[in-house]
């Protein structure tokens, strides 16, 4: 009926009445309702689940980075300890010991621990104007060394115990393989979480999605019985839903970057005071780099995604209910008058 | 499974045709127009459509197998967020079509059963007369060649009725064939039609 000229129409209106009504059409309306109470809820339940998926993969990448700055920091210097001995030059002693590490391959600085710096390590301890010479206090010697490429600690301890009995290698391996247990622990509780959260959310927005979907199954059955193919219903459904999730996910994510973004502000703007250098201290640098905000768009994307597939998917299975009534002859009884 | 509602029925609606299926509350008209309609299907039997066995058809083809025929639900499955013009330009819409070639066509079907006033109203507003000419504009809109309608005159007064029945007249008249589900005796005295009588799952023809 729609290509059919009007003379073939029973009684056709006249024209003039025709074109009057057809100025007072509202622009049409899309096919899915573009707001309601389940849309709404959907688009905040997304909003929320973005905000905690980008929240915690923040913190577990800040979390992560700080534990490998900790192991970084620590393993990139090893310290060579002279104890004090009469019969010792403790200034010449410090001096080989530094130019005999520095003839290691693997090795990029020495520094000698001076006097002062020496008694500024031990201020806590042993209080204001301490005079070294006359304390036992073993000197330092700190090594800079090649993280990649370290040098041959066995060889350069046995060269140093050698060349001054009194000097003792502290390549602080120790320490070093508790902190990387300690990060590896810390990552991996972090990727625990997330994937967590990540599943959490993955849910959420599936069951979400459906539930929502669910109160619209009579458009499907509606658009499904005047001929629509379901390709057609689903890409509606997809659109709306889309829609829908990008508002959600964007408001999340653009939350959690703000959250980041302003943290990471105020600790640069709060530099060197001693709120700012405990909290850096704890957790590091609130900045999550560009990785981070990546990170953010792509749970954003993955939001987005999902709900459109989610969409489709139940449409796509809604529609095959439909026909599997038409199958199913023990449902038919449902459905007569 | 459910009790058998409907058995041994041999009939056809032919090309053009204009028929009554009558028959008391239960006996299982809006069963058999689910069945024409494919919204259903037959626990036994077989049946043709357009020449072709309904139960070998792949799924993928329904729409456009329902394309052809019109049905009016008799609960009018209207959408409530749709205008009346919006809903009877539904059909138009899922086929792909651009407003612009349909929309004077819609409002002067819209304007012939009486909704010409009504046409940016949502269907929670329009009264139960009203809401089953928008579902038999809607039925219509698109021409199709066979029309399935249940009960389609159960909600408007006696010359509404007489107007609708015009219409499918008309509608018959211009090749489509009509098939009006009802128990109204005063609505089937008003035409000589074939009248299909279903009653205890059995049917007589009578033409």
């Amino acid at each position: 009926m729609s290509e059919a000229p009007s003379n073939k129409r029973p009684a056709p209106a006249p024209p003039d009445q025709a074109r009057k009504a057809a100025m007072r059409v509202r622009p049409t309306a899309p096919i899915v309702p573009s707001t309601n109470v389940s849309g709404n809820a959907l688009m905040l339940v997304i909003a929320i689940m973005s905000f905690l998926a980008c929240l915690t993969l923040g913190a577990v990448s800040m979390v992560r980075a700080t534990a490998e700055s900790w192991q970084s920091q620590i393993s990139r210097e090893i310290t060579v300890q002279i104890k004090p001995d009469d019969k010792l030059d403790m200034d010449k002693a410090l001096a080989d010991a530094r130019d005999l590490a520095l003839t290691f391959d693997g090795t990029t600085a020495g520094n000698i621990v001076d006097k002062e710096a020496t008694a500024r390590l031990l201020e806590p301890w042993l209080g204001e104007g301490l005079d070294l010479d006359e304390l036992p206090v073993p000197r330092l010697v700190i090594i800079t060394i090649d993280e990649q490429n370290p040098p041959d600690f066995a060889a350069m301890r046995k060269a140093l115990t050698e060349a001054i009995p009194q000097a003792y290698l502290d390549d602080h391996r120790t320490w070093v393989d508790r902190l990387v247990a300690m990060a590896h622990t810390t990552a991996l509780i972090g990727t625990g979480v997330l994937v967590l959260v990540f599943s959490a959310m993955v849910l959420t927005v599936i069951f979400a999605t459906r539930g929502t979907l669910s109160g619209n199954r009579h458009i499907v059955e509606v658009l499904h019985f005047v001929g629509a193919e379901a390709s057609f219903v689903a890409s509606e459904f997809q659109k709306h839903f889309l829609k829908i999730s990008l508002k959600g996910a964007g408001a999340g994510g653009l939350l959690a970057a703000t959250c980041f973004a302003a943290a990471s502000f105020w600790q640069s703007r709060a530099l060197a005071t001693p709120q700012s250098d405990q909290a850096t201290a704890l957790f590091g640098t609130f900045a999550i780099g560009w990785m981070g905000y990546l990170g953010i768009a792509a749970i954003m994307i993955v939001i987005a995604l999902l709900t459109t597939l989610t969409a489709r998917y139940t449409v796509m299975r809604t529609i095959y209910e439909i026909d599997l009534i038409r199958s199913d002859p023990a449902r038919t009884d449902t459905h007569q008058n | 499974m459910g009790p058998e509602i409907l058995r041994d029925l041999t009939f056809d609606i032919p090309r053009k045709s204009f028929q009554f299926l009558t028959g008391p509350s239960g006996a299982g008209k809006t069963t058999l127009l689910k069945l024409l309609f494919l919204s259903l299907q037959p626990t036994r039997g077989l049946i043709r459509m357009f020449d072709r066995n309904i139960s070998v058809i792949p799924r993928e083809e329904f729409p456009m197998l329902r394309r052809r025929v019109g049905i009016v639900f008799q609960d009018f499955r209207l959408l409530d967020h749709l205008t009346t013009y919006e809903n009877v330009a539904l059909p138009l819409r899922v086929r792909g079509k651009d407003e612009s070639t349909y929309r004077s066509d819609v409002l002067e079907l819209l304007g012939w059963v009486g909704l010409g006033e009504r046409i940016n109203v949502l269907p929670p507003v329009l009264s139960g007369g009203e809401k089953q000419r928008a579902a038999i504009a809607r039925a219509l809109i698109d021409r199709p060649e066979i029309l399935l309608a249940d009960e389609p005159t159960g909600n408007v007064d006696p010359p509404m009725a007489r107007r609708l029945l015009n219409l499918f007249m008309e509608l018959n008249r211009l090749g489509t064939a009509v098939v009006i589900a009802t128990h109204d005796l005063s609505l089937m005295d008003q035409v000589e039609a074939r009248r299909m009588i279903l009653s205890q799952g059995r049917l007589d023809i009578y033409e």
